[in-house]
């Protein structure tokens, strides 16, 4: 398939000049959506995940700053590769939604070259944030992969620092505008893998029409040495990624209640 | 005179049911099986286990090869009997058992010795693995018959000695057979020896020169060598209890006739890369007639190429330890491509293409024979399905750009040794190992003296003398001496093939091709990737060169970032292609042997870690002795988008000035291929397709946890048979040094989070 240069109308080319502050890029993205994938990695983020594997991305003021035009120009080489395995483009992090009016801009002009577009989020929404920014930037993005970190507040907020309620305000809007979702629920030892808790979130997920499937990701450790970077202790220290077992239990507990589950 | 009958000497058995065509009427491959082919469009599900019989004759070869392994060295070798096409009573695994026969000596992996190539490489790797050559034959290489690497040695000037030497021009068939011709051994399967014997017979005698000119004496005298090989050939073949005589009359006497070619390459050349051709097509129109006649079922089809296969795993030459540490593990190059497209735009795909990647599941995986995939974006979807699913189930496959070879070399064409392209029985190369690319850019900054001995190799000019160095003044010297480097190396490369066309003529080889030959000097090229880097260095961030008390610039001080290779960052990627094109054209200035077409490739083998070790520091930071990156790829760890941009990185040197293959070793787990195996498939599809169109030449796939390596440098035991690819050829992993198997394991994996 060719792809035109891209043509701007002349608001969309304001806005292409939109800044963001990028983390890095990954051309060859498999694990986060459909297909082979351009992750663009933004930065910055809220949340203080214990098992985060991008410590790196956490601060507001690191990474770099790109044009959206500048973004596009790295993914445009890479178009025969997400044409051929029926791919796209997935803005990850960091949390994307900190950055919305620069995805938006980005989505939008993707679309119009027919790319698939995947966004990869905590759902930290504010309040204040559910405006026409977020409803423009959803009607240009096709495909939502939602991190629940946990179901229960309390131990959420031991996990991240920052209460659930944003993820879970944020999942029943896309459950919604019937946006196409799927739940990402990182399993840690000991942290996320009560099976109580499990149930309670496949129970509320459930009952989301909109999720596709539920990918259950075995924590790892191969994010330990950017912590040692920031000179911080590794909170998970001596934590071992779960057992297929145990995978296979949580996996379970999913599918009893008709969701498609891959892990 | 008339054009021979070809009817007349060929009895016509072995032709029915073809369809007939231009290939009645002279040698003509690609006509035939154009004409004969059925290619095949749909999925693997046809194909056969190995049968209880495979199992057995395998299990036996398999306990030889550990048997071998443990001796750290041949299983059993002649050191008394100089090999040629005839000189070894038949051997056999399980004569009971074995339905393609032949062994490259009496018994299975013994080796045998070739000394026509030189005589001091085989006496010495005798002496390495505890025998010593027999007096006479010591006598007869060194007093009444001279060897290729004498030959050599008397015309080597002081300048390549130096050279060579310092490790700037490295790997040389100086010593040993040059390999890389393909011998296309399917004319035996479809002519039968006596025609091809008459057909050389007229191509002599059409030679009717005005006057005889050393160009037409070395020639005649060729043909006449090649008549004497296929003679050789038939008695060969005799001793087997096969009449090769006529063509074959069916798909077990195809493949039969077709090896017993290729085991005459085998018993009279040493050859750095052995390479079989494109023979499972051809092979697949034989198969194909017998399922028609109903003589033949899939089990038994799948029976014959397993046991050709098996054949061709067991194929061992004699070598120094020296020569394995630098070409690890052992290899032969018996490259088989499959697939590609045909030029009316028909996949070459046929199911014997399938049946020999099916071979690494019925024997397991292994490194050879170097099965090749030609890669189209065009090729059947089911068949890129199965090609894909073997390198993640494998790591036994590579892949090269069919739709780029394919304008340049037509659609009958082959890979000799790892990349290099030859239109069959029409082409060979004078193969040219390679130079060290990122020691000639010291030697630019060092006005020609070795930053490791501190040895002028090179013209002398003085050192750059500056506190930091400047891009312009550095490119301008080094280019100057890469001028210098391409004159010696060509000089160096004219003697050697003089030479063992004179004492170590590939009479087998030479018989299975036309008369008139288009013949490269295939050249090459290592270290393009830190030369790239360093050059970018220089130019954006600041490199200042430190000299020790010697006035020897030996370290280099880096501040600031700069672009590096394998980023698909234009800013350094065109000075890696600049430099490809810039040496290519130095390389063409110079004259070479029998008028050969110049050409180059980017392929180190595994020599990357004993380049490195030969190599002082370098501009990009690289510490001395560290290995190089393999072949064109970017150095380790260097890339930071993922892998689709080191292969877009590598996809921008021009294969126009680098004919000769540009080769791209990539590593990745599983997980990060995709989460499920059908997506896992898909991604390796895309990203050759995609690969393909961006105009990337080759590309080795490996799919391998690090941890699994890791494991398998601890209990080599437990991996006998773990295959990975390196640069153009596949090794067995626990066969590599231990030095060997850290590069591999340190090399960029391209895993996730």
């Amino acid at each position: 398939m060719q792809h035109p240069v891209i043509e701007m109308h002349s608001r969309v080319a304001d806005a292409a000049h939109l800044l963001g502050r990028v983390h890095s890029f990954e051309t060859c993205g498999t694990v986060d959506g459909p297909g082979t994938r351009f992750v663009v990695f933004l930065q910055g983020c809220m949340f203080r995940c214990q098992y985060c594997h991008n410590r790196d991305t956490w601060e507001m003021d690191e990474g770099k700053l790109y044009s959206v035009t500048d973004v596009l120009t790295e993914i445009l080489p890479y178009i025969p590769f997400i044409d051929a395995s029926n791919g796209g483009v997935t803005v990850s992090g960091g949390e994307p939604l900190l950055q919305k009016q620069f995805v938006r801009v980005l989505f939008k002009l993707l679309h119009q070259q027919g790319i698939h577009t995947c966004l990869d989020t905590n759902g930290y929404v504010p309040d204040a944030g559910y405006d026409e920014e977020l409803e423009k930037l959803m009607s240009c993005t096709d495909l939502v992969l939602l991190d629940i970190k946990h179901i229960n507040d309390q131990k959420h907020l031991q996990l991240t620092r920052v209460t659930n309620q944003y993820t879970l305000k944020f999942a029943d809007y896309l459950h919604s505008c019937g946006k196409p979702v799927w739940i990402r629920y990182v399993v840690v030892p000991g942290l996320t893998d009560a099976e109580a808790d499990v149930e309670q979130l496949a129970e509320s997920v459930g009952h989301m029409n909109n999720v596709e499937k539920v990918e259950l990701l075995p924590y790892h450790t191969l994010g330990a040495h950017k912590w040692v970077a920031y000179d911080e202790c590794y909170p998970l220290a001596g934590v071992v990624p779960p057992s297929a077992e145990k995978i296979a239990a949580l996996k379970a507990i999913f599918e009893k209640y008709d969701i498609n589950v891959l892990a | 005179m008339e054009a021979l009958n070809l009817t007349a000497v060929t009895d016509q058995l072995g032709w029915e049911g073809f369809v007939p065509g231009y290939w009645q009427q002279s040698v003509n491959l690609r006509d035939f099986v154009q004409m004969n082919y059925t290619p095949y469009k749909g999925d693997s599900g046809f194909l056969s286990k190995a049968t209880p019989r495979t199992e057995k004759v395998w299990a036996q070869v398999l306990d030889l090869v550990k048997q071998e392994h443990a001796k750290g060295g041949p299983l059993d070798f002649d050191s008394n009997t100089p090999s040629t096409i005839v000189s070894h009573a038949p051997g056999y695994i399980d004569k009971a058992l074995e339905i393609i026969v032949g062994l490259q000596t009496d018994a299975p992996l013994k080796r045998a010795i070739m000394p026509y190539g030189g005589i001091r490489m085989v006496e010495t790797s005798a002496e390495i693995y505890g025998k010593s050559v027999d007096t006479e034959i010591h006598k007869t290489f060194t007093r009444y018959r001279k060897t290729h690497n004498q030959g050599v040695f008397d015309a080597y000037d002081q300048n390549i000695r130096k050279c060579r030497k310092a490790g700037i021009i490295t790997g040389l068939p100086d010593s040993y057979g040059r390999g890389r011709i393909i011998g296309d051994s399917r004319r035996i399967a479809l002519y039968g020896l006596d025609f091809l014997i008459q057909d050389k017979q007229r191509e002599k005698q059409e030679m009717l020169a005005e006057h005889i000119d050393e160009n037409n004496i070395r020639l005649r005298e060729e043909l006449s060598d090649q008549i004497r090989a296929l003679q050789d050939m038939k008695l060969m073949a005799m001793s087997y209890g096969h009449d090769i005589s006529k063509p074959a009359t069916n798909a077990r006497e195809a493949i039969q006739w077709l090896y017993f070619g290729y085991l005459a390459a085998i018993k009279s050349q040493n050859g750095a890369a052995m390479s079989i051709g494109r023979i499972s097509t051809f092979i697949d129109i034989y198969i194909e007639r017998d399922l028609q006649r109903g003589v033949l079922n899939e089990e038994q089809a799948q029976e014959l190429i397993d046991d050709l296969v098996i054949k061709l795993r067991m194929v061992r030459f004699l070598r120094t330890p020296e020569y394995d540490e630098l070409f690890s593990g052992d290899p032969t190059w018996v490259t088989e491509s499959i697939g590609g497209m045909g030029e009316d735009g028909r996949p070459l795909v046929t199911k014997t293409s399938y049946r020999f990647i099916q071979t690494l599941y019925n024997l397991g995986p292994a490194p050879e024979p170097n099965l090749t995939v030609l890669w189209s974006d065009r090729l059947p979807d089911n068949f890129k399905r199965y090609c894909a699913q073997g390198s993640i189930d494998t790591s036994s496959i590579q892949y090269e750009n069919d739709n780029l070879m394919r304008t340049k070399f037509g659609d009958d064409y082959g890979i000799a040794c790892c990349v290099s392209a030859m239109r069959l029985g029409k082409q060979m190369q004078f193969f040219g190992a390679r130079v060290n690319l990122a020691k000639t850019l010291l030697y630019a900054i060092n006005g020609g003296r070795d930053e490791i001995s501190g040895q002028q190799v090179g013209p002398s000019v003085p050192p750059l003398e500056a506190d930091v160095l400047d891009y312009d003044i550095v490119m301008k010297r080094f280019d100057i001496y890469m001028q210098w480097l391409a004159a010696t190396y060509i000089n160096a490369l004219n003697i050697i093939h003089y030479m063992h066309d004179k004492y170590c003529y590939e009479s087998a080889l030479m018989a299975l091709h036309d008369r008139s030959i288009y013949r490269t000097m295939a050249c090459g090229i290592a270290g393009l990737s830190i030369v790239a880097d360093s050059l970018s260095a220089i130019r954006y961030a600041r490199v200042k060169p430190i000299a020790n008390h010697d006035g020897l610039i030996t370290d280099y001080e880096i501040s600031g970032d700069f672009p590096k290779y394998g980023n698909n960052d234009d800013r350094v990627d065109s000075i890696a292609c600049n430099v490809v094109t810039r040496f290519m054209n130095h390389l063409r200035n110079n004259d070479s042997y029998r008028d050969s077409n110049l050409t180059q490739s980017v392929l180190t083998i595994t020599s990357n870690v004993v380049y490195g070790k030969m190599t002082g520091n370098t501009p990009d930071g690289r510490r001395t002795g560290e290995p190089f990156a393999p072949g064109a790829n970017p150095m380790h760890r260097r890339d930071e988008k993922g892998a689709l941009a080191s292969l877009l990185s590598v996809a921008k040197l021009p294969y126009d000035d680098a004919e000769d293959g540009i080769s791209y070793t990539m590593s990745i787990a599983p997980d990060a291929l995709g989460k499920t195996p059908s997506s896992r498939t898909q991604n390796l599809i895309a990203i050759l397709d995609g690969y393909t169109q961006a105009g990337g030449h080759h590309v080795n796939v490996n799919v391998l946890n690090h941890d699994t390596l890791l494991d398998a440098m601890e209990h080599p035991e437990n991996y006998p048979q773990l295959t990975v690819r390196v640069s153009g050829y596949a090794v067995n992993f626990v066969k590599l040094t231990r030095e060997q198997q850290l590069d591999v394991v340190n090399r960029t994996f391209h895993a996730q989070m």
